[in-house]
């Protein structure tokens, strides 16, 4: 049976499972009179046998496919003649790439070597033996699980407890995928990385001054060795976000503080979604205005007051960036100024202050926590956002200060490293990894400064 | 007060003096903060036109698209020489022939080979596979003669649509003098006609401009968020439902839940393609830019966002709901499923949907796992490589030829179409069916 074949099987039998029960519960109480004698409604009995029936079977379902390519592949390598086994990784890989385009019907046999052909036919009857197993297993743990419950049906079974004790467990273990999600982040970035500083030496990427991740990929190919230090990449990112924040912070405090303060209520009903627009748009269509139209326009005006702007400019993304941040800064703003109670503003009218007087010594001190933490949370997206870099700022690295310069940053760097030919064990991928790790703590520890800056000095009114 | 009066502080009088001597700054200084809150704002919005003209300014003549009318005579002698009428022999014959042909027959003074090969780049290389589908599809054409429409090449589109005008130079223009007095010979017979484009909405990509459409990257998004919606609704509402109305309050299992929910909400969307790489790829050996592993990669991209629009909507059903149920004997599940969850619905699928158009304009996570690749089928399965529109949006915007910068456009054109029809629903579904109490 073909998964998808398998899957809907296991419904059938997790719905035969419901009626079993059911009719089991029924069966005990002495027919539909004895109903009363039931602890639970019979409905009950079917679920808890149903939820028996489909957990063992959905997780052997589950665990076999999310393994079964990797050990086939192995064990089909295994049968290969010594001389393919023994080719370097890399071509190991082309090799097994072959083999699954083959086995999918994506190429035709001819493109490929014999001893591969030999492969995929070998690959397709392991392939199907493993699915016939694995039916035949998936099915055998439902029913087990179905016979198991179905034995043990009697009036006094607490049902209704012990499957709502059941679905608890569930809706945990559905919460911790949150949970699994960020182990899996660590793990894998980490021992990615790990494996990238045994050929580089972490003090070198952290501070040395030249990237250039080229290497030769086969020996006999002239290239550089390549060299790893990041820095470049670092303040290449940090002055990109710089100049992204001098646009959105100030633009979008004093928007959020003419929304929440001065704009009656029908301009900021039309005002404010708006500006949210704007958060909604795909950052990828940022990266066109940037590439297509703000890069080529700045270098224009460049021209025409005599400086020399590149078309890939670290100004022109960082502009567009601060675009794209702006109703961040601003949304974040206005809720923490609407925030602020009506009677600090009151005290301070009375006192005689004007609106921006007030605003300026009382509202804003009091949203602070809240602002600081909001431009924190800003900075750290800056720091993170792909798109708008990849398609407007340079690819080579440039350790300069000059905005009109093109520099590169973290995450260009991550995606030039991973996309297109690559192969897993070189150090250039690797990099790629230890690049995130960087970019992965830089902005946690931003988050949870903004997070704690936000709760250590945020104002209690009431 | 007249204690206060008669101490060493300033008089009433002085005070109203100073007052009122500072009270004209202030009131430019209070103007002047009004001023800069509507500039930035004013400037924010403008941002918004500007961004959007910008777009469809490049990018609304998509919709248009200009063809050429062939007077084809299908050759015998060209397509089938044998007369077998063998499918594979018209299948691979030379159609590139009879649209040259045809083209010559239409200007008989055009001769040597630059002045042929110019003569034919007036019409797209995808004519000859329109000659050829026609063919195939009805055999019987083939010895007779026959009005074919065909697209025109991307330069004369570009030219037609008036993007260059017809005084460029010829590297502007990237159309010779001759080709221009050739187009307008064929404007006089009427052979031109500018049409709906229908091929921009099928067709997948191609190395051609005026052959590349979106069609193929609308199925890989159509798909990949099927396998998002699918996967991280169900997940988000039950974790949603559990840290609302389960998890004992204040532990340390509840707490560690909490926080990384919303740390992975803030961490950098490139990040989570890193870990689909690695993981999906790399260690369960999942196939490279099918769109399953893309749906697998955006649903815990997408989690912590209805996770959190979830438990709002949770949030906001009163106590007393849940009170007069406990009270009536209902047990926990029973109460939540029966009251609390069709309550808080509205609010969840809302909060699903803008977690589907954030999921939708999403793009780095999916270059890192190798959704960029170059396809011209349309995706039929969640296993089958695809792309996806976003991607398809860089991948044009890259292509030097100038052609694509009106598809790329037209990409964005819609992809903001879905994303209002998105958020425009969420809106509604919100307005339409949230209680307040």
């Amino acid at each position: 049976m073909t998964p998808a074949v398998l899957f809907a099987a296991i419904i059938a039998l997790v719905l035969v499972a419901f009626q079993v029960g059911k009719a089991r519960s029924l069966t005990v109480a002495g027919g539909p009179r004895g109903i009363r004698t039931l602890h639970s409604l019979p409905g009950h009995y079917g679920l808890l046998t149903a939820m028996w029936c489909a957990i063992p079977s959905l997780l052997v379902f589950g665990i076999w496919l999310a393994f079964q390519d990797a050990i086939l592949i192995r064990m089909v390598l295994v049968h290969l003649p010594a001389e393919v086994q023994h080719l370097p990784k890399a071509q190991l890989g082309l090799m097994i790439n072959d083999l699954r385009n083959l086995v999918a019907g994506n190429i035709a046999p001819e493109s490929v070597a014999v001893s591969t052909r030999l492969a995929a036919v070998e690959y397709l009857h392991l392939q199907s033996i493993a699915r016939l197993a694995l039916s035949a297993l998936a099915m055998v743990a439902g029913i087990i699980g179905l016979l198991v419950v179905r034995a043990r049906i009697r009036p006094d079974l607490r049902a209704r407890n012990a499957f709502e004790s059941l679905i608890e467990w569930v809706l945990f273990g559905c919460s911790g995928i949150a949970v699994l999600t960020t182990l899996g982040i660590v793990l894998s970035i980490v021992f990615e990385a790990v494996r990238f500083f045994t050929f580089v030496p972490l003090t070198d990427f952290l501070f040395g001054l030249n990237w250039s991740p080229q290497m030769a990929i086969r020996a006999d190919q002239v290239g550089s060795s390549g060299s790893f230090g990041a820095v470049p990449l670092f303040t290449g990112t940090l002055l990109i976000s710089a100049i992204a924040m001098l646009v959105a912070a100030p633009i979008g405090l004093f928007s959020a503080i003419f929304i929440a303060e001065y704009a009656n209520r029908r301009v900021r009903s039309v005002v404010k979604p708006l500006l949210e627009v704007l958060a909604g748009v795909p950052t990828v269509v940022y990266g066109f205005f940037a590439a297509l139209t703000i890069g080529p326009l700045l270098r224009v005006w460049g021209e025409a007051f005599g400086f020399n702007v590149s078309g890939e400019s670290a100004l022109s993304a960082g502009l567009v960036m601060g675009v794209m941040i702006i109703p961040f800064v601003s949304s974040l703003a206005d809720d923490m100024i609407t925030a602020v109670p009506q009677s600090l503003r009151d005290g301070a009218y009375a006192l005689g202050a004007t609106r921006s007087e007030t605003i300026k010594q009382v509202v804003l001190r009091a949203a602070l926590p809240g602002i600081v933490g909001g431009l924190l949370l800003a900075t750290s997206r800056a720091i993170g956002e792909t798109m708008i870099v990849v398609m407007a700022a340079g690819l080579a690295s440039n350790l300069t200060a000059n905005p009109f310069e093109a520099v590169t940053t973290v995450t260009v760097q991550i995606v030039t490293l991973l996309v297109g030919d690559q192969e897993f064990d070189s150090p250039k991928t690797l990099a790629a990894f230890a690049l995130g790790l960087v970019l992965f703590v830089i902005t946690l520890v931003l988050n949870v400064i903004a997070l704690y800056v936000v709760r250590k000095y945020r104002e209690q009114y009431e | 007060m007249s204690d206060l009066e008669l101490t060493t502080g300033p008089t009433t009088a002085q005070t109203r003096a100073k007052v009122q001597a500072s009270i004209k700054r202030r009131y430019r200084a209070e103007m002047r903060f009004r001023a800069y809150g509507l500039f930035a704002t004013m400037l924010g919005v403008l941002f918004v036109f500007l961004l959007f003209f910008s777009v469809f300014s490049k990018g609304w003549s998509i919709f248009g698209q200009h063809y050429v009318k062939l007077d084809v005579f299908y050759d015998a002698a060209v397509l089938d020489p044998s007369g077998t009428r063998n499918p594979d022999t018209l299948r691979s014959a030379d159609y590139q022939a009879l649209v040259r042909a045809s083209l010559r027959a239409g200007f008989p003074t055009v001769e040597g080979r630059r002045e042929l090969r110019e003569l034919t780049g007036l019409v797209s290389s995808g004519a000859s596979m329109q000659l050829q589908r026609a063919v195939m599809q009805n055999p019987t054409l083939i010895g007779t003669r026959d009005d074919q429409w065909v697209l025109a090449s991307s330069q004369v589109d570009w030219l037609l649509k008036g993007r260059t005008t017809r005084n460029a130079s010829e590297d502007e223009r990237r159309l010779s003098d001759a080709q221009v007095t050739w187009l307008d010979a064929l404007q006089a017979d009427q052979c031109i006609e500018r049409r709906f484009n229908k091929q921009f909405f099928t067709a997948g990509d191609s190395r051609d401009p005026e052959l590349a459409g979106v069609g193929g990257a609308l199925a890989g998004s159509l798909l990949t968020l099927l396998v998002t919606l699918l996967l991280s609704f169900p997940i988000g509402a039950a974790a949603a439902i559990y840290l609302e109305e389960f998890a004992p309050p204040e532990t340390r299992v509840t707490d560690l839940i909490e926080v990384n929910i919303n740390n992975l909400a803030a961490v950098p969307s490139i990040v989570f393609g890193l870990l689909g790489l690695s993981i999906f790829i790399g260690f369960f050996g999942m196939p490279r830019s099918a769109t399953l592993v893309g749906g697998l990669v955006l649903t815990l991209l997408t989690l912590p966002t209805i996770i959190i629009a979830s438990r709002a909507a949770i949030k906001a059903v009163p106590p007393s709901i849940r009170e007069a149920a406990l009270g009536m004997g209902a047990s926990k599940i029973q109460c939540v499923v029966h009251h609390v969850l069709p309550l808080a619905m509205p609010g969840m699928l809302t909060g699903a949907i803008i977690g589907m158009a954030r999921a939708l304009g999403e793009t780095a996570p999916l270059l890192m796992i190798g959704m960029v690749a170059f396809i011209v089928d349309v995706p039929q399965g969640i296993m089958d490589p695809a792309t996806v529109l976003p991607v398809q949006v860089f991948l044009w915007a890259d292509s030097p030829e100038r052609g694509f910068i009106e598809r790329t456009s037209g990409a964005i054109i819609v992809l903001l179409l879905f994303l209002v029809i998105m958020n425009a629903s969420a809106v509604i579904l919100r307005n339409r069916f949230e209680k307040r109490w």
